[in-house]
């Protein structure tokens, strides 16, 4: 019935742990979707190195380019050189991480493969029908695509990273001459610049422990002050509310939640955090979950396995000075 | 330059959802609707760029049931000049509202397409970037700011790690994020004039869209609910049992 071709999502080469959690959904899809094998493109500079790593995790057979028109990531190239890949290793379905570029191509790749599309899915059932979550998380949908062809994106925290398998030996280039759109490119504007947060800490997505700050940290001076130290005194990921974001706290792309990242580390902390319906869809698959609230009726507390009523400007740095404690 | 912008409306996120006992859907009798959120911002953001000048026309479109309508007019009454309701009573998907919006989009003369990132009922976050590719324009989604310039437009977009910023020329498709703006409210009078304005429903096959779906939502539940665990006294306590009972210090 064809094979399933895995997007690689890398950076300069080193391969995103999502795309592995991706793989691993793909290897749960191969059996029902009577796939032969799993093959994988990858995209950019260092896309080589990406390509040549997959082969150790049991893809049979990849491709990479390196030119120029993948340079940095842009929706239509990447849609149109990712639908090559997919003719050219006989590929009827792909699969790929839901990250911000994987939501933002998979659909166009969707169009160009006549495919039908299922985003952040979170389960595969044995009949090949998947789970995915609507309204917020509150509902989780089984759907079932109908096209013969088909394209999902795969929310990393609903599947454990892939490990090694023994595969293929097929690393080869990926031919662009069958797409000549793809050097219309201008066609599709350009990029202006970036404004990227400091990358100093653990990745927000796939961090270990993550701290959140709320509307309650007041400042960004405060939230500096109390959420940053809490955080590095765990070697945290820093999480946001909506609320903390929009007053300006913290950076757009730390907020957590339905419109936001979707996060479960091993340990989730609330600082501040009343705990909205759209800010569980974020993280109440958190292995543990601490919050801190001076409200005892906070609906955080529903979600929590450890509640602290207090007021997080006094406990706050007291559990930070505890835990440098317990570092040194 | 005309704006074409796709609205859904979707249930109020405020109120608590009831599934129907055999989980195909959820309850809708009585229930309040809305306009997506994320398409009320888009809304915003086109009367904001008619404001600036350079904006001739807001057309807003959306496929449901007749009584969208009511939500198309609460969309009018906030600025938007003109609708078209495509009247469909059975089940639709992303790539279904794709398939109907291209088809809009080549009978007038639009230079953008506006609409929300995502609907916050399916939470697909598909339909701006289907359109985009069916009409083989250039896309620039999860928009927290756009700038019209002449022929182009500048947008920055929240993506994983930061911002983003692209220009793409006209005509394109932008899809919204929450921190465009912030949607003014309809004010009761313009609910009333709202009625007066250009109201357009029409079918599917008008259009010579076919009704079928890609996507089958088989079956709908409600998630395990994590249970409550429970208050710690002190921030010592806490220490302790993050050490001793749930290990993850
Ligand atoms: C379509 C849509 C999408 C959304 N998406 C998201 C999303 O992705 N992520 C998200 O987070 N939100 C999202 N929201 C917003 C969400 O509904 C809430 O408004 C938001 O999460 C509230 O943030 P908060 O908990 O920081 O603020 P608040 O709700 O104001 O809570 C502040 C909390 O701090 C406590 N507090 C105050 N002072 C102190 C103190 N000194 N010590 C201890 N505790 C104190 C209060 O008791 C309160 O519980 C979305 C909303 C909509 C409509």
């Amino acid at each position: 019935m064809g094979n399933i071709l895995l997007f690689i999502q890398h950076v300069d080469g080193k391969v995103l742990k999502g795309t592995l959690s991706a793989l691993a959904a793909a290897r749960e899809l191969k059996v029902p979707w009577q796939a032969e094998q799993i093959v994988g493109v990858a995209l950019g500079s260092g896309a080589q190195v990406a390509a040549k790593e997959m082969l150790g995790y049991g893809l049979t057979s990849v491709r990479y380019s390196e030119n120029g028109l993948f340079e940095k990531y842009r929706a239509e190239p990447y849609a149109r050189a990712i639908a090559l890949a997919a003719k050219e290793l006989s590929a009827t379905s792909v699969v790929a991480l839901a990250s911000s570029s994987g939501k933002d191509a998979l659909p166009r790749v969707a169009v160009l493969l006549e495919a039908a599309q299922a985003s952040d899915v979170i389960g595969v059932n044995p009949d090949g029908s998947l789970r995915r979550p609507m309204y917020a998380g509150n509902i989780i949908a089984e759907v079932e695509l109908l096209a013969p062809t088909r394209v999902v994106t795969v929310r990393s925290t609903a599947f454990s990273p892939a490990t090694l398998e023994v595969g293929g030996s097929e690393c080869s280039e990926l031919g662009l001459a069958g797409d000549p759109e793809l050097h219309e490119q201008p066609r599709f504007g350009e990029i202006v610049g970036y404004e990227m947060s400091k990358a100093d800490r653990p990745e927000l997505s796939d961090a270990a422990v993550v701290v959140s700050g709320g509307r309650a940290l007041g400042s960004a001076e405060n939230f500096e002050k109390v959420v940053y130290p809490l955080a590095d005194s765990l070697g945290a990921a820093i999480g946001a509310s909506r609320a903390a974001v929009d007053s300006g706290y913290a950076p757009n792309d730390w907020q957590v939640g339905q419109t936001g990242k979707v996060v479960a580390p091993n340990l989730y902390i609330s600082v501040g955090i009343s705990g909205a319906i759209q800010h569980l869809a974020g993280m109440k698959d958190s292995k543990v979950i601490v919050a801190i609230n001076k409200d005892p009726d906070a609906p955080i507390f529903e979600v929590a396995d450890y509640g602290l009523v207090a007021d997080l400007f006094t406990v706050a740095p007291e559990l930070t000075e505890k835990l440098r404690g317990l570092r040194s | 330059m005309k704006i074409l912008v796709p609205v859904k409306r979707v249930p109020d996120w405020q109120l608590k959802l009831k599934l129907l006992p055999d989980g195909s859907g959820i309850q809708t009798e009585g229930i309040k609707w809305i306009l997506n959120t994320f398409d009320e911002i888009a809304v915003e953001e086109a009367i904001r760029l008619k404001e600036k000048g350079g904006v001739s026309e807001i057309v807003l479109v959306s496929i449901g049931p007749d009584d969208v309508r009511a939500r198309l007019e609460y969309a009018l009454a906030m600025g938007a000049d003109s609708a078209i309701l495509i009247k469909h009573d059975g089940p639709a998907d992303s790539d279904l509202a794709s398939r109907a919006i291209a088809e809009v989009f080549k009978k007038g003369d639009y230079a953008m397409v506006l609409l929300g990132k995502q609907a916050i009922d399916s939470d697909a976050s598909q339909t701006a970037q289907l359109v985009a590719a069916r009409l083989n324009l250039p896309q620039a989604c999860f928009a927290s700011k756009v700038v019209v310039d002449g022929g182009a437009v500048t947008v920055t977009r929240e993506v994983d790690g930061g911002l983003e910023t692209i220009k793409v020329p006209l005509p394109c498709v932008i899809s919204t994020d929450l921190r465009l703006n912030e949607p003014r409210y309809a004010a009761l009078p313009n609910l009333m004039k709202a009625k007066k304005k250009p109201f357009e429903v029409i079918t599917l096959e008008s259009l010579g869209v076919s009704s079928d779906v890609k996507v089958k939502v088989r079956k709908l539940s409600t998630p395990s609910a994590r249970k409550a665990g429970r208050k710690v006294a002190s921030v010592q306590e806490l220490v302790d049992v993050l050490q001793n009972e749930a290990k993850v210090l």
